[in-house]
């Protein structure tokens, strides 16, 4: 009856943890005055023939950026999940991090890695980083989750029977965890787009700093008025996503099967069709790969960890020594003092800002936020009616679902350039496209959520709803809106986190002629990025980063735990 | 019993949760000796630790304080002579039949080209040839377990420990397990020495145990050891098995203490606070009444049990309700209603809740909570008050039980209300149209 309120982690942990992400932005920030000046790059040519390249350049980054999230996430995980004193400091960072908009790093990612290394391999590396932080954060609690909600039994056996770390990793944790790993790593792979091109888009405006691949390509395009070029980038963006979906995640997925839970078989969930798998079990190449080459390896590290791994006896842990208390103690007290004197220094830094300019970042900081909850509440008009027929209508269903799978597997950011081509015209049409490309980003998240929830209404109670001859009105609103509020307030979350991200390429557009903008605080880090502000630039992040930690806390956390106590159909 | 090997020995066990605010024992005093070619059965109500104590026993767990002395050598870490079979099968969902076992074998290091025969003769000891590559999703309850039996033989225990083996199977299914346990038991087929089953199932203990050790609750302890002189195969229906669940059934209920002790005390007063039992007030009545309706006003708890068709825990759980609201007393495992006991079974519905109402409130424990909220402002608390006074004297699973179980009975007396969206508990009966 009771709830339960208590979080896993302490209540201050958040702020502090928002100190340190900020005070280590600052650190970084001040790296880049020692950075030589900007080398003009080469510039990209939009032949069809070039294509290939610069999509291999863009994919390049994205596995970059994936391997590092997995070996991330299961480190991280491991190490979190590891005992309560880890969990208590590791999960707030994890939580701040996927909240921040971290697309307010870039420019401090690209202005500080040249003082570091030569400018194109410190723009390749801050934007993998930049991919990294939208795909890792999702991936690591998907990990961190599946290996705390192991069930007990499952974990006593491997205990009981003498399982070494190495096999209980092969044989338990892994399995576990594999099929929510590949759901997330998808889910990762789209965010990731988004932020890639994004990138891109972003180093272009820029002009100095160029990172080649996909998303410059269309860029460039849409400076040049090349039609075209647009189109062809756009077409083979979609070709790599569809491809990847149906030869890699979809097979995995067929794949995966076999690692659920449930001990029931035949599960009425909605199965994952692959034409792929099927022709991957049966090639020659792939049971070749999988005899000659799976197996030694396997089997190689197997003799190998085994070996090393048998002679530890498996001792279950007792509470924390007290000695080990101090040591701990020691280094919170050192680390602290040294988080205390930067960020003494990070005020003073931001005490070069005139109170004006602060007073402006403010209204671009509400402004911003308008555009967020503008294009949150013009997304759901159209995705609440779309995504209740969706979910009941089993024909439009059947008609809809694959349209809208692919339409939303392109990264709204790749429609951006020919927005801009088509708003720039218009007047306010730079606004208008800000708040297109916010609701180009938002909707899905909103329409998947909202096809989820409708799913979850029970039939009995659509039955009781219609004998009581419930009137259209009051069809929706005592039952239609009530299910669906948890599943709107999760897509909610999650959209207006991209919204805020989009903000910074959207409000702020440069062309060949001409620099177009708007008040917002996504404009104020771009405009001072281009002019290489830095006080500004921190500031503005600054604001960004605290100001949607703080919506995040007071609004969406509160609104989600009603809906998740009150609303929740059981 | 001289000249056979000692296979461990629980020296003075206790387990203690102790945080800053309170001091929980699960366990205390646990002395226990387990020797070659015993059979031992622990029985016990659910919470009187009983679990913990097997997982305390193969090391899975360390105790507070004692023990545990495996062949004369104190046990460190997880004891490798051991293994356990789970109440939920614990199988890997994602390994065939064969893998399973295998896996067992794998992690102790024999090679490949053994362990397969090694199971495959195993699995068809227990009945499952042809089923090697099964995946478990695949078999029943029953074919599950003997996977679960095969994993933990295949590792030749010493000591082979059942947690609730039976318990989640369907009747059928459980009773040809348990004879295909004892057979290979009895036969010497089994490659242990010993074999500890916890269960809380009386009539499991007595046709499979040689030895049976009663456990109690609150805190958790050994009451009674009864060493079963049955012959196999057991009838259940003989006088002597009878006599034996009669025994045990007295053992568990224990006798009504004097009215003081029974309620309990509560938060801040002097006497030991009753984790009342999580039972709804509709059972207690249907209970009685049943109990009441027999020839005289007393009834052998466990013939009662035995005609309700409800198990031990349940009929032990009620008794005690019955015994803390004083509607019943009980002795030498028989029950007997009181005169408020009989008033309350004979009484229509809205006379029952005012009889009950009376009952609680003889509750120092609800005395405290409802005098609580009157000293409030508004006459109202929010529950995460009152819980956060019970978690000061225990766990926080506990703590919750007992405050769910004071709004359960509460709101069936009309003494208190309780609001789920706000949380908040009032002293007085629901008001209905406040909001808005």
């Amino acid at each position: 009856m009771l709830r339960n309120k208590k979080s896993a982690y302490i209540k201050w942990a958040d702020w502090v943890v928002l100190l340190l992400i900020l005070v280590g932005l600052f650190s970084l920030l001040k790296l880049a005055y020692y950075a030589p000046t900007a080398a003009k790059a080469t510039p990209i040519s939009l032949g069809v023939k070039y294509i290939p390249y610069y999509a291999g350049r863009s994919m390049f980054r994205m596995i970059m950026a994936y391997l590092l999230s997995i070996i991330f996430s299961i480190f991280y995980g491991y190490t979190a999940a590891k005992n309560k004193l880890n969990e208590k400091i590791m999960l707030p960072i994890l939580d701040i991090l996927q909240s921040v908009p971290i697309f307010a790093f870039l420019p401090v990612f690209v202005f500080s890695l040249r003082a570091l290394i030569p400018q194109g391999l410190a723009l390749e590396i801050s934007s993998i980083l930049l991919i990294f932080t939208s795909q890792v954060w999702n991936m690591t609690f998907a990990w961190y989750q599946s290996l705390t909600t192991i069930p007990k039994e499952l974990k006593e056996a491997s205990n009981i029977f003498l399982l070494n770390s190495w096999m209980r990793f092969k044989k338990l944790e892994l399995p576990f965890g594999f099929v929510s790993l590949v759901w997330n790593s998808i889910m990762s792979w789209a965010g990731g787009w988004f932020f890639l091109i994004a990138a891109e888009i972003f180093t272009v405006g820029n002009k100095n700093f160029e990172l080649v691949g996909l998303g410059s390509y269309m860029q460039e395009a849409t400076y040049q008025g090349n039609i075209k070029a647009l189109i062809m980038g756009i077409v083979t963006l979609i070709i790599i996503i569809v491809l990847l979906d149906q030869l890699v995640w979809r097979p995995l997925l067929s794949w995966a099967k076999k690692f659920n839970l449930e001990m029931v078989s035949g599960g009425a969930e909605t199965e994952t069709v692959s034409w792929f798998y099927p022709v991957l079990r049966q090639s020659k190449i792939i049971l070749w790969f999988e005899a000659r080459i799976l197996k030694p390896i396997t089997a190689a590290m197997d003799k190998f960890f085994n070996k090393r791994l048998s002679k530890k006896k498996i001792v279950v842990h007792k509470e924390d020594k007290p000695g080990n208390k101090k040591v701990l103690m020691g280094i919170g007290i050192v680390a602290g003092l040294a988080l205390l004197f930067g960020a003494q220094r990070m005020v003073a830094f931001m005490s070069t800002v005139k109170a004006s300019d602060y007073l402006y970042i403010l209204e671009g900081a509400f402004a911003t936020m308008l555009r967020v909850l503008l294009s949150l509440a013009l997304s759901l008009l159209w995705t609440i009616p779309v995504g209740v027929l969706i979910g009941s209508n089993k024909r439009a269903a059947l008609v809809l679902q694959p349209l809208v799978q692919i339409a939303a597997s392109v990264p709204a950011t790749a429609f951006f350039p020919i927005l801009i081509l088509f708003f720039i015209k218009v007047p306010f049409g730079i606004n208008i496209a800000a708040v297109v490309l916010m609701i180009l980003g938002t909707q899905w998240y909103l329409l998947f959520n909202v096809i989820a929830g409708v799913s979850t209404i029970p039939q009995d109670l659509r039955y009781t709803a219609s004998m009581m001859r419930l009137r259209k009105w009051n069809y929706w609103k005592t039952l239609i809106l009530p299910a669906l509020f948890p599943f709107i307030i999760t897509g909610s979350i999650t959209a207006s986190g991209g919204a805020w991200n989009a903000s910074v390429i959207a409000e702020y557009v440069t062309t060949h002629e001409k620099t177009y903008s708007t008040i917002g605080l996504g404009s104020i880090i771009a405009d001072a990025t281009a002019k290489s502000d830095y006080p500004m630039l921190f500031a503005a992040a600054f604001v960004m980063i605290v100001f949607v930690t703080c919506i995040n806390r007071f609004g969406w956390r509160r609104l989600y735990s009603l809906a998740k106590e009150k609303y929740k159909m059981e | 019993m001289e000249g056979k090997q000692k296979i461990f020995e629980l020296a003075d066990i206790s387990q203690v949760y102790l945080t800053r605010q309170y001091r929980f024992t699960a366990l205390k005093h646990i002395n226990l000796t387990v020797e070659e070619g015993d059979f031992v059965a622990l029985l016990g109500p659910s919470g009187c630790g009983k679990s913990t104590l097997l997982r305390i026993i193969t090391g899975l767990q360390q105790p507070t304080v004692g023990q545990v002395i495996y062949k004369d050598v104190p046990l460190k870490g997880i004891n490798e002579n051991a293994t356990i079979v789970f109440q939920t099968f614990a199988l890997f969902p994602w390994l065939s039949v064969l893998q399973n076992v295998e896996l067992a074998l794998e992690a102790r290091g024999i090679p490949k080209n053994m362990r397969t025969p090694k199971a495959l003769d195993l699995l068809d000891r227990v009945g499952l040839d042809g089923f090697e590559s099964a995946y478990p999703r695949e078999l029943s309850g029953g074919m599950r377990q003997k996977v679960g039996f095969a994993r933990a033989m295949a590792v030749e225990p010493e000591l082979l420990c059942l947690d609730e083996p039976f318990s989640a199977l369907d009747v059928l299914s459980a009773e040809s397990l348990r004879g295909d346990l004892l057979e290979l038991w009895l036969e010497g087929k089994i490659p242990c020495k010993a074999i500890l089953l916890v269960t809380h199932n009386i009539e499991e203990a007595v046709s499979l145990a040689d030895r049976i050790v009663v456990m109690e609750k609150d805190p958790g302890r050994i009451v009674k050891e009864i060493k079963i002189d049955l012959k196999h195969p057991r009838d259940s229906q003989s006088p002597a098995f009878q006599r034996y669940m009669d025994e045990i059934y007295e053992a568990l209920a224990g006798k009504t203490k004097a009215r003081a002790i029974e309620a309990g005390g509560a938060p801040g007063e002097a006497g030991t606070i009753r984790l009342l039992p999580h039972v709804v007030v509709n059972s207690i009545a249907t209970f009685l009444e049943y109990s009441y309706t027999h020839t005289s006003n007393t009834t052998d708890i466990f013939r009662l049990a035995d005609e309700l068709g409800i198990d031990a825990d349940e009929t032990l759980q009620l008794t005690e309700a019955a015994e803390v609201l004083g509607f019943a007393t009980v002795d030498k495992g028989d029950i007997t209603i009181t005169a408020p006991g009989k008033e309350f079974v004979d009484a229509d519905i809205l006379k029952r809740k005012e009889i009950f109402a009376k009952a609680v409130m003889d509750l120092p424990i609800f005395k405290w909570m409802v005098s609580l909220i009157q000293k409030s402002a508004k006459k109202r608390l929010h529950g995460e008050i009152i819980l956060g006074a019970l978690e000061l004297e225990f766990p926080e699973k506990q703590a919750k039980r007992l405050l769910d179980t004071l709004i359960n009975w509460g709101r069936y007396a009309e003494i208190i209300s309780y609001d789920d969206n706000t949380e908040f508990i009032y002293s007085e009966a629901p008001q209905f149209a406040k909001k808005e």
